[in-house]
């Protein structure tokens, strides 16, 4: 399904270049569960960045379902993003000002769908993440890990097939981060390819594979 | 994305930001009123002279000794002009069908006195039709007597001004005014009438014509005001005073006859281009409120990076965004504009009951203007920040917290 090769991103600051990515090579097969670890600064967002679709290769190539992705127009990235991919953040990155159901929307918002078709399959994704009862709650009311699995009915809504969460537990404490993680694993056994950034070893083991970077390289694989 | 979903977000985002909204909408706001007020007071000076002028009765001809020029702002005379008469004013009516009446004028100002009271006033002289002509109407006693024009008569027509400072509590009629060195019996007192194209009928007396000449020992008339029946007629009656004129004159055309409708019109335009310019005054005001619009969406990008940010990796398009943020830029600048415009009326109104004589309604061009204006306003100067907004690199904007 993704398949990376010799993928390179250079940050141009000032005069100095930095090799946030260095010719990374990377398959990952649908309904997979890939874990990236590695120390600060080592590249996992703009990795994460680019498999997302929101930055492009330096150099190299990224497939994504056998299309070549990284040199696509602005607006088919967008559609890559709105249909294929979905993302949940290590800060939820929720709009404040509007209900957690409307959170959940705004990716079908965006496709277009009539609001009664959008209404429903909200609700139907706040139910799946356990939070029925709070929909019409704004995210200023919410706890961090309701926040976060409202981020996840959000990410997935649209049926993505690909779901990349950058440190989703990294805000959260054991319980809630516990039961984020769960929700996760039990959508990833339903199909969905999963690709996890962390800093939590216990995270990183339970990944079916794990993928360390160090300077924007790889330095080990483990199955 | 449907359109209601895009004026549903920017509706919301505008909630969020209650006081920079209502402050933006104020902008706008005075700016469409300033253009609503600013032209309905014009377009009210310019029906306040239409009025007048209607007041005056719009089938009338002037006729004025000597040839002017009318090109020019100031009348330049030609030659010396042959006397214009009271015989001449009698033709008129006599040879002219399309001639109802005509009412002779001469003109002097002369000190009036009574008793030991004295003032300066203008002395009017004419016959019994000035009265219908220039839709006059009598207080108390009666006009001027109807002996024929050439014969005229002690007794005079006071206004009420002349009436107050001269008799005070005294009843003028009956009494004896001085008009210079000249004796008049007050026969009648004008009713209350104020200005009237540009003259205070109420600071004037009225004699008889013949009279008038000699009081100011002129052998020509200042001029004759002549009605015609009806208004489609006026172009002919007018050539037909001229055509009078000639042939008493020796085939030379020395005197101008000027048309109600030609001084009008020339008011008229002066009076829609002084309209036009107070519109276009205000509509600056208007071009200030959308710089003010624009400074609060750029604010509003930036505050909001991250939202952007979220937005697209949601999977929002540039064209999305932009358009997202358009809609709230016209959301704001149409709602200062209703607001405006609501105002503007209720302004204009205002105004319209404490000055009755000031028909003060805004031109719908000026209210249509207004409005595509105040919406054009908000989509003009919500260009920029939408742009911006919309090129906005989704991972610089989520990594800003
Ligand atoms: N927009 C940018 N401009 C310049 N340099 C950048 C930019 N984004 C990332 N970098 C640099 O690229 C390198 C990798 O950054 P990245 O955010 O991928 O690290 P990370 O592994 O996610 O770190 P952390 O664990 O702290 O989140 C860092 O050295 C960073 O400073
Ligand atoms: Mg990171």
């Amino acid at each position: 399904m993704i398949e990376l090769q010799g993928v390179t991103r250079v940050f141009n600051v000032g005069d100095t270049q930095v090799r946030a990515l260095d010719g990374l090579d990377l398959k990952v097969d649908p309904g997979d569960y890939l874990a990236i670890m590695g120390p600060s600064g080592s590249g996992k967002s703009t990795l994460l960045n680019i498999l997302g679709c929101l930055d492009r290769p330096s150099s190299g190539t990224y497939r994504l379902d056998g299309r070549e992705v990284g040199t696509l127009s602005d607006n088919d990235m967008a559609d890559v993003r709105l249909h294929k991919i979905g993302f949940v953040f290590q800060f939820f990155h929720l709009v404040p000002r509007l209900t957690a159901q409307a959170n959940v929307e705004l990716p079908m918002v965006f496709a277009g769908l009539a609001p009664s078709e959008r209404a429903k399959r909200a609700r139907e994704a706040l139910g799946t993440v356990g939070l029925s009862g709070r929909a019409n709650h704004r995210p200023p009311q919410l706890s961090g890990g309701e926040r976060q699995r409202v981020a996840l009915a959000r990410a997935t809504i649209m049926g993505p097939a690909l779901l990349l969460a950058d440190e989703p537990t990294g805000n959260l404490d054991r319980a809630s981060g516990r039961e984020v993680v769960e929700l996760l694993e039990r959508m990833n056994a339903r199909g969905l390819t999963l690709i996890v950034v962390t800093h939590d070893p216990e995270l990183g083991q339970r990944a079916r594979r794990l993928l360390r970077l160090v300077d924007g390289r790889q330095t080990n694989e483990s199955v | 994305m449907r359109a209601f979903d895009f004026l549903y977000y920017a509706a919301g985002s505008l909630r969020g930001h209650r006081l920079r909204t209502v402050l933006t909408l104020l902008g706008t706001a005075v700016g469409v009123a300033a253009v609503i007020l600013l032209t309905a007071l014009g377009e009210g000076a310019r029906r306040y002279v239409r009025n007048e002028f209607a007041a005056v009765g719009s089938n009338l001809l002037i006729v004025l000794p000597g040839k002017i020029e009318t090109s020019g702002a100031a009348p330049i005379f030609g030659g010396t002009p042959r006397d214009v008469t009271l015989a001449d004013a009698e033709a008129l009516v006599r040879r002219s069908p399309r001639v109802r009446r005509v009412a002779p004028i001469s003109l002097g100002q002369a000190p009036v006195g009574y008793r030991e009271r004295e003032r300066q006033t203008t002395v009017i002289g004419s016959t019994p039709d000035l009265l219908a002509i220039r839709r006059l109407a009598v207080g108390a006693g009666r006009f001027l007597p109807d002996v024929g024009t050439e014969r005229g008569g002690p007794v005079c027509v006071i206004g009420r001004t002349i009436q107050r400072e001269l008799f005070r509590t005294e009843n003028p009629l009956g009494k004896t005014l001085h008009i210079g060195d000249w004796r008049f019996r007050v026969i009648g007192v004008m009713a209350d009438k104020g200005e009237s194209l540009g003259m205070d009928m109420d600071d004037v007396v009225i004699i008889p014509v013949a009279t008038g000449l000699r009081v100011f020992n002129r052998t020509s008339l200042f001029r004759i005001l002549v009605e015609v029946r009806t208004h489609e007629q006026i172009q002919d009656a007018r050539r037909d005073v001229i055509a009078i004129f000639m042939q008493r004159h020796e085939g030379e055309e020395d005197v101008t006859v000027i048309t109600q409708d030609s001084v009008l019109s020339s008011l008229d335009k002066l009076l829609i281009t002084l309209t036009f310019a107070l519109g276009g005054i205000a509509a600056v005001s208007l071009a200030v409120a959308g710089l003010g619009v624009m400074n609060v969406m750029l604010v509003a990008v930036s505050e909001r990076t991250s939202e952007i940010g979220l937005l697209k990796a949601l999977g929002a398009t540039r064209g999305q965004i932009g358009t997202a943020f358009l809609a709230e830029a016209a959301l704001l600048s149409s709602a200062g504009g209703a607001i405006g415009l609501a105002v503007g009326y209720a302004g204009a109104g205002a105004l319209g009951r404490i000055y009755p004589a000031l028909p003060a309604t805004p031109p719908p061009w000026a209210v249509v203007s207004a409005v595509v204006l105040s919406a054009g306003v908000g989509l003009i100067f919500g260009v920029v920040p939408a742009l911006r907004a919309s090129r906005l690199d989704p991972v610089a904007a989520l990594g800003r917290r």
